[in-house]
């Protein structure tokens, strides 16, 4: 397997900032604004998001995690259980702009489950989606709001994001994965 | 009638005291000579070089299940069972429906024995008037239509003083009493041994101290009364014990085991694997009991304590085992693996060969007196019944039920690798039983 | 081009596995077995506080509760759970007549197979029985307690609550009070809290203790036996009273309850005697004023009915593995 290495942690600390610019140029500012990171790797984004608007606004938004484990559309067929993490939602989400947060989009199968998670907490005003990577091959109909990069894949390429947080560095590669992988 | 002569064989004959390379001639259905290269004209040969060639196997304790029971198994599917096993002559237990406890229920047994049965079968009659425990067969009536012994098998009596009466009777008739030793409060509701895998399993135990009780019970009642005692399947190492120490005080007393109390413990009842079994086909009455009571019963054979190496082959239907531990019926169908796993326990050093198989032909026939019965019976001296058994203790074979004679497919022992086994079985003088092997 | 082939591969949480068609005891739970049941009930509990404490993830699954033995406690924490996977669930109530037939048991298992149970949850008055039910079912069988044997989800629950107060169980003392030879809890739990770490005190009249399970400590924990309650709740961290069952009296195994309340109940002067704090348990239902006396079943330190409420958590997620674990 060979990797090409797309972002690194300069650039993936940059676009981070963007987008949380958008965000709260998107939502006038933080009011009602609950950012929710997908676990694993869409949770430590979702932090570093809060931590960049409270040093630009000043203000603490509520960041949460939320695990999708139990709303995948193939748990009944992978024939091995995906390991549950609890979720956290810190905030009543009810009426609020909640913005998931994803390391990479690609089928949407995943901000699919997130959003029926999502539901099960509440009645949020709008959600919006963020991610850092939008790889393309969508299969469901949903759209980003706040993309860090797009990066057009092959099917049978796959794309890793690295993070401190969970893999010691910021890092965002291409793999050419074999073909019969695919 | 052919002549028949068996060559090459190493005979063991322990009456005798031979255990030798050496051949036998049977003439008219008997033994006729044992000698060194024996030949006689017209005889038909069997060459049984490289086995070992025995009288048949006598055996005290069988359950064949009819009347009453025919669907665990017949007179006629049973006593076929018992020659494969290579046991010529057995005692039939008489838990069957009508018990034989009455002169008429004994001739009716005779008769279809007669007319069914493949080997020799001696009947055992009841202690109690249908075997309930509270009153007394008609123990010489009985004795007269032909009962070799009596006992209530599968129950004690545990009635003290009913047991007393018994063994006095039965020792004015010189008849022996097999009893099965237990005491029925002690146990009370246990389905196996007392101890380590029963406190695993959450299984109501039987105490070992429960058939210690009992034989000391009846050892005493035997010393007081004269009668004679036989202690039917015993299990356990102090059991045993007090047994030895009551044949040294002169006491008419004998005792049997079973092959399955002498090659399994109560781990079969747990299984092999990391996940409890509780294997039915591992329940069996009087229990399988620990390691330690298995290697004092080896020694008993090995001492000659013990007289007698009998199957209690108890054959069951399918759904009397399938089921759950507590419900399964006990026993354990023996007739067609007792020789393997004796044989077995030979090869592994465990159990010696002369013993066992004293223990399966003069030890039984002597205890019963059963070769006052039938001269000769149990040995291979001139004029003895030409009853043989010619084992292979070469043969490799995996336990299969499916090629079972008995109807009872109960076994713990199914799939299991056993070293030596039956090749053989003459009975009258004639073959009987021959295992499709290639031989010379 | 950058060769990765030394880099982690991102997203390789080491994949947690579960490989049991059925859970039967805990005996044969390895210690990452009990752990991944452990970290699959905190997100349970997480989905238990929610709004809506159900999820649909076993929508279309079929699980049974088939009890020949009553039960209100253990059926409806079983079923609570499924309803709250979204798994559709039917109540068997079989007879308790001890003329149950094995046949009867196994046919009943084929049939509920036939008519598309995926998990069979089983309550049988025999020790064995689910045993003989999962040999004869491609349905996963859970064991709900059988006879005096196992009660392996009462024992991960329990094993579930300590763990949220205490931490790990390396090196703590549980001692569990009662009639041990007849509790299938009290089996489970040694199980358990052998694998992770714990030493076990069994205490109780020496009628109702199983001797040989002193030697069942292995590399990590001990098992101890005592008759003497005072010496055994010296500091322990967890004290569990086990139910004592009346008829116990009638047997003789114990002269009389009085006796028994007297020498064996847990009180607040022998919970003194434990470490301050230690927790109180009872897997229910419980005898007030017999093996337990009220104050100390409803004190500070009893965490009685958290263990009913994680036992929802712990039954949604062994039925969540096992479902999961089952299906292709």
């Amino acid at each position: 397997m060979t990797g090409e290495l797309l972002l690194g942690p300069g650039e993936v600390a940059r676009t981070m900032r963007r987008l949380a610019h958008e965000i709260v140029e998107n939502n006038h500012g933080t009011d009602g604004l609950i950012i929710v990171g997908l676990l694993t790797r869409g949770h430590p984004l979702a932090l570093r998001l809060g931590r960049l608007i409270n040093e630009f606004e000043g203000v603490e938004v509520p960041v949460g995690s939320l695990d999708i484990g139990l709303y995948r559309d193939d748990v009944a067929r992978r024939g091995q259980p995906t390991p549950l993490r609890p979720s956290s939602i810190p905030a009543n989400i009810d009426g609020a702009t909640v913005v998931l947060v994803d390391d990479v989009l690609f089928t949407g199968r995943s901000i699919r489950a997130a959003l029926d998670a999502l539901l099960d907490f509440g009645r949020p005003a709008r959600v919006r989606l963020a991610t850092l990577i939008d790889r393309g091959h969508r299969e469901l109909p949903i759209r980003p709001d706040f993309v860090g990069k797009n990066i057009p894949t092959a099917l049978i390429q796959e794309v890793q994001v690295l993070l401190k947080e969970t893999d010691g560095e910021d890092a965002v590669y291409v793999l050419n994965t074999e073909a019969s992988h695919a | 009638m052919t002549d028949l002569l068996i060559v090459g064989g190493r005979l063991i004959d322990p009456a005798n005291g031979l255990d030798a390379q050496l051949d036998v001639l049977l003439r008219d259905g008997r033994v006729s000579a044992v000698g060194k290269s024996l030949s006689a004209s017209d005889s038909v040969r069997y060459d049984a070089t490289g086995c070992i060639v025995t009288p048949g196997f006598v055996d005290l304790h069988a359950h064949l299940r009819e009347p009453g029971f025919e669907q665990k198994g017949t007179i006629a599917t049973e006593t076929l069972a018992a020659l494969r096993g290579g046991f010529t002559t057995i005692c039939a237990m008489p838990n069957t429906v009508p018990a034989p406890d009455s002169a008429p229920v004994v001739a009716a047994l005779l008769e279809r024995i007669a007319r069914d049965a493949r080997v020799r079968v001696f009947a055992i009659g009841a202690v109690t008037r249908g075997r309930d425990g509270k009153a007394l067969a008609s123990l010489s009536e009985a004795a007269e239509a032909g009962c070799v012994a009596f006992s209530d098998d599968g129950s004690p009596v545990a009635d003290g003083q009913l047991m007393r009466n018994a063994l006095a009777l039965l020792g004015a008739l010189g008849l022996p009493l097999s009893e099965h030793s237990d005491d029925p409060v002690l146990n009370a509701g246990g389905v196996m041994n007392e101890g380590r895998v029963s406190e695993r399993l959450g299984l109501p135990g039987q105490p070992a101290a429960a058939e210690v009780a009992a034989i000391a019970r009846n050892l005493a009642l035997a010393e007081a009364t004269g009668g004679r005692l036989h202690v039917a399947h015993i299990t356990t190492a102090r059991g045993l014990e007090l047994v030895a120490e009551a044949k040294a005080r002169g006491l008419h007393v004998t005792c049997e085991v079973t092959p399955s109390h002498l090659f399994l413990t109560e781990d079969a009842v747990f299984g092999s694997g990391p996940e409890a079994a509780y294997d039915t086909n591992a329940k069996i009455n009087p229990p399988l009991r620990t390691e330690a009571d298995r290697l004092a019963l080896i020694r008993g054979i090995n001492d000659g304590i013990i007289d007698a190496i009998a199957t209690d082959h108890a054959p069951h239907a399918r759904e009397d085992k399938l089921c759950e531990f507590d419900h399964a019926a006990p026993g354990i169908a023996c007739f067609e693996t007792a020789a393997g796993t004796l044989l077995t326990q030979v090869a592994r050093g465990e159990l010696d060969l002369g013993r066992v198989v004293a223990a399966l032909t003069v030890g039984p026939a002597r205890a019963w007196k059963l070769d006052a019965r039938v001269a000769g019976l149990g040995t291979l001296s001139p004029g003895a019944p030409g009853d043989i058994v010619i084992l292979d203790p070469a043969r490799r074979w995996t336990v299969d039920t499916a090629t079972f004679a008995t109807k009872g497919k109960n076994t713990p022992l199914q799939g299991s690798e056993l070293l030596g086994g039956v090749r053989a079985v003459i009975t009258g003088g004639v073959l009987r039983h021959e295992l499709e092997v290639a031989h010379g | 081009m950058l060769d990765v082939q030394e880099r982690p591969a991102a997203g390789a949480v080491e994949a947690p596995a579960w490989h049991r068609k059925d859970l039967l005891d805990t005996d044969v739970l390895s210690r990452a077995e009990v752990e991944l049941v452990m970290e699959t009930a905190d997100a349970m509990l997480e989905v238990r506080s929610r709004p809506v404490g159900k999820v649909a993830t076993l929508r279309g699954a079929t699980v049974v509760t088939l009890f020949y033995e009553q039960s209100t406690r253990t059926r409806a924490s079983f079923e609570v759970a499924a309803k709250a996977m979204g798994a559709d669930v039917v109540n068997l109530t079989a007879s308790g007549s001890s003329v149950e037939k094995g046949e009867s048991l196994i046919d009943t298992v084929r049939t509920l197979e036939a008519i598309g149970a995926d998990l069979l949850v089983m309550r049988h008055g025999k020790s064995g029985a689910p045993y003989l039910a999962a040999r004869h079912t491609k349905a996963g069988v859970i064991n709900g307690g059988d006879g005096t044997h196992a009660h392996p989800t009462q024992a991960l629950l329990d094993l579930y609550t300590m763990r949220r107060h205490l931490g790990g169980l390396e090196g703590k003392r549980v001692v569990i009070v009662g009639d041990v030879l007849h509790s299938r809890v009290a089996r489970s739990n040694i199980w358990t809290l052998l694998t992770a770490g714990a030493d076990v005190t069994l205490c109780g009249p020496a009628t109702l203790l199983p001797r040989t399970l002193a030697s069942a400590g292995g590399e990590h924990g001990r098992v101890t036996l005592t008759a003497n309650l005072d010496e055994a709740m010296a500091d322990a961290d967890v004290v569990m009273a086990l139910r004592i069952q009346k008829e116990r009296q009638a047997t003789g195994l114990i002269p009389s309850l009085r006796e028994y309340i007297n020498v064996y109940q847990v009180n607040a002067a022998r919970a003194a005697k434990a470490k301050p704090g230690a927790l109180i348990m009872h897997p229910g239902p419980m005898n007030e004023g017999i093996e337990i006396a009220p104050d100390i079943a409803h004190g500070v330190d009893s965490v009685i009915e958290e263990q009913v409420a994680n036992g929802v958590a712990v039954r949604m997620a062994v039925l969540y593995l096992m479902a999961t674990a089952r299906t292709k």
